[in-house]
């Protein structure tokens, strides 16, 4: 855990992404040919399905239908007030104060075992801090379960990706919007009208999330046929679904070649700007650098910095936390 | 593989053929073709195809422990099959469904209220929604506490509820009357006639083709549809699509914000309430009811009907209580097959030896079952289907085709 290699794209990335794409592209894909998928390696024609869907504005509208930011950019979203996770002995988080503001993309970064994914899961409400807040549009939400926090609002996507592997793209996305449907058992079973207009709308928007990360065409392919980089892309799909405020994603770069990332960056400026605010947990400093608008970072469970891209990357702290510092330094 | 740029054309099997016919045709042309053939179902204790009938029972009581079966097999599919969650003790809903009946109904039950109330003609009728609502609150009762468990732990527990009910219901001699059963279990009783002095449905009706049996087989036949309205209904919404996602990764789904644990509750529920039912039948139909009829291998021959039909598919598990049903009453009282003597009865007694061995076979050969799902999540997804199926099509038709590049 004590790694310091972070910066760049390191060694332990690239053989993870060659294990990953050859497990992805090559023998998963034809694994499953033989038990018969028909969808698989199927591309639909969209302009059948919903010819507005060939309109990108149109698509962005659908995405974000409930922008609510551009009222109070700059407002605090998420505030950590000295937030501390222990588990057992171990002090995972220690008294971590920070903000994310709305309609940023603010990129959380520090060595491996640096606390950044306990963090995460500290805003997801998947672990509890032992002491200090959570504040998210100024309400606690240290005890507030874990399905109810996406209801309020922070979505996120998994470091290791966990798709819904038996469902096809598109019904991961709807499965997204369960967060915003209000129909249940009864509904269902004698198709109430809300539940109808429920569906119908949930459909209409998963389509227009698929489009708006680029893989519209997929979205009756079985989700674990889909190639690595556009399962990464059904992530944040899926995460956009539930109409969140604040969108996590967890170092969705790993094992993304140059010219993914630089696709990933511009989707997630083009998320930034459809009325989303980001928090981007990634250990690619060239990535962080060129898409964030502030950098939070963290060494063994410590806030250490926190500013503007550049003011950080000349941070000797942040520099002694990376490359580490000389024995004779420290001595 | 990464030097292989291109790949032979889709490869379509036989079931996908059928399935991809089967879609493309229109909402009345599927009517069209599947009310016949359910009519046709309908009409197999009546026509008894020479091969397919059986010799040792009648064939329509055969048939209706096939439609009771299958209900149970459908309720326990969406438990086990859509939601994932694994009931070993599934045979407890049945017990209460038919315990539920045959306590309102039966003279010598300690309420014997029906002749002062409840005309003895519709009691049946009116103690199965009694049997669902009760069977539907204790599997709110089992799922609440339990729920919280997965995977092996859960399993062992409902095995546990399954075995407490069987004893409760032995060891309860002054409401259940332990091991004597409970005795004139009501049933429906219409078509009264002169040949028939109980109605269509006694079980004294033996006067074939038309006897109990194939009676109990319609109406059962009948309550498949509905609950496979329901089910199907409920498969094509949130609902259907929170218990997939349960299953798949429970931990990411309620991140995602299903709430996790009211539909898992929900699972049980309606799986229960549908084991209910078939109790009620089951108990309407044999008109006598015991603890013995409820033993915890029942639960296990359920599961054999849903993993041998194929889980998560409804027709796959109706498939598979059929063969769970019919292959022991085919080979009963069987002394040859095809010119080859044979002893069928030994046969029929060694049946959970050939189904373990058929399950064993299964899981090295075909692992999601004889008719693996292949759900539809989306109610109102039928453009978005019919694209792909022409895609899915053209690709077929072509000779071979680019392999799709990586990432995009």
């Amino acid at each position: 855990m004590s790694n310091p290699g972070g910066i760049g794209a390191g060694s332990e990335h690239d053989e993870e992404f060659r294990s990953t794409e050859e497990m992805v592209g090559g023998s998963i894909a034809e694994e499953y040919l033989p038990d018969g998928g028909v969808e698989e390696g199927v591309e639909i024609d969209l302009a059948a399905v919903d010819p507005g869907l060939a309109d990108a504005s149109h698509v962005a509208e659908v995405v974000a239908s409930d922008r609510t930011i551009h009222a109070s950019v700059g407002e605090p979203l998420l505030q950590m007030q000295g937030v501390t996770v222990k588990f057992g002995g171990l002090t995972a988080l220690d008294d971590v104060t920070f903000d994310i503001r709305r309609g940023e993309i603010l990129g959380l970064i520090g060595p491996n075992g640096a606390g950044k994914t306990t963090c995460f899961n500290t805003m997801s409400g998947i672990y509890r801090p032992t002491s200090g807040n959570v504040l998210f549009d100024g309400r606690p939400i240290g005890a507030v379960k874990r399905n109810q926090i996406t209801r309020l609002g922070i979505a996120r996507t998994f470091q290791n990706i966990r798709l819904f592997s038996d469902m096809t793209a598109l019904e991961n996305v709807v499965v997204g919007t369960d967060a915003r449907h209000r129909t249940s058992v009864p509904g269902a079973i004698f198709r109430s009208s809300r539940h109808r207009h429920e569906e119908h709308d949930a459909l209409d928007r998963a389509m227009a999330l698929l489009e708006f990360v680029g893989i519209g065409s997929r979205a009756t392919e079985k989700s674990r046929n889909l190639s690595y980089g556009d399962q990464r892309r059904l992530e944040i799909a899926r995460a956009l679904a539930t109409q969140p405020k604040l969108l996590c994603l967890d170092e969705p770069a790993a094992g993304f070649n140059p010219a993914e990332k630089q696709a990933l960056m511009d989707l997630i400026r083009k998320i930034r700007d459809d009325g989303f605010t980001v928090l981007l947990i990634e250990h690619d400093m060239r990535l962080v650098m060129g898409v964030t608008d502030r950098v939070v970072v963290l060494e063994f469970g410590r806030k250490i910095a926190d500013g503007l891209p550049s003011e950080v990357a000349s941070d000797p702290a942040v520099i002694a936390a990376y490359l580490g510092v000389p024995d004779d330094a420290t001595a | 593989m990464s030097t292989d740029s291109t790949r032979p054309a889709l490869q379509l099997s036989f079931s996908d053929k059928l399935r991809l016919w089967w879609d493309a045709l229109a909402r009345p042309t599927q009517w069209a073709v599947g009310v016949p053939f359910i009519i046709l179902i309908a009409l197999l204790p009546i026509i008894k195809p020479p091969l397919l009938t059986t010799v040792g029972t009648d064939f329509g009581s055969v048939l209706a422990q096939f439609g009771m079966f299958a209900l149970l097999a459908i309720g326990l599919n969406v438990v086990v099959g859509q939601a994932g969650l694994l009931d070993l003790g599934y045979v407890g809903f049945y017990a209460i469904g038919a315990y539920t009946v045959a306590l309102v109904t039966s003279p010598v039950s300690p309420w014997n209220l029906t002749d002062d109330w409840l005309a003895q003609d519709w009691a049946w009728l009116f103690a199965v929604p009694v049997a669902i609502a009760f069977t539907a609150v204790s599997g709110l009762i089992l799922g609440t506490p339990t729920l919280r468990l997965r995977g092996d732990y859960l399993a062992i527990v409902t095995l546990g509820f399954g075995e407490i009910v069987r004893l409760l219901a032995d060891n309860l001699t002054n409401i259940t009357r332990g091991g004597q059963g409970l005795t004139q279990v009501a049933y429906p009783v219409v078509g009264v006639s002169e040949e028939r002095p109980n109605g269509i449905f006694s079980a004294g009706n033996t006067i074939a083709p038309l006897n109990s049996g194939t009676w109990w087989f319609w109406l059962s036949i009948v309550l498949i549809i509905v609950v496979l309205l329901i089910v199907g209904n409920l498969e094509r919404s949130r609902v259907g699509r929170a218990w997939v996602a349960i299953r798949e990764d429970e931990d990411a789904a309620e991140i995602m914000g299903v709430p996790t644990f009211k539909f898992k509750l929900w699972a049980f529920i309606i799986g229960a309430s549908i084991g209910g039912l078939s109790g009620a039948l089951y108990a309407g139909q044999v008109q006598f009811v015991v603890p013995g009829s409820f033993n915890v291998i029942n639960s296990m021959l359920f599961l054999c009907a849903v993993v041998l039909g194929g889980q998560g598919n409804k027709l796959g598990v109706i498939l598979g209580a059929f063969i769970i049903v019919y292959l022991p009453n085919f080979f009963l009282g069987r002394t040859e097959l095809l010119g080859i003597p044979i002893n069928g009865d030994d046969i029929a007694d060694y049946k959970y030896l050939f189904f373990g061995i058929a399950l064993v076979v299964l899981m090295i050969f075909r692992p999601q079952g004889l008719i693996p799902a292949r759900q539809k999540l989306l109610a109102y997804g039928r453009p978005i289907y019919v694209a792909t199926r022409k895609a899915a099509l053209a690709l077929s038709r072509k000779p071979a085709v680019e392999t799709k590049g990586g990432a995009r």
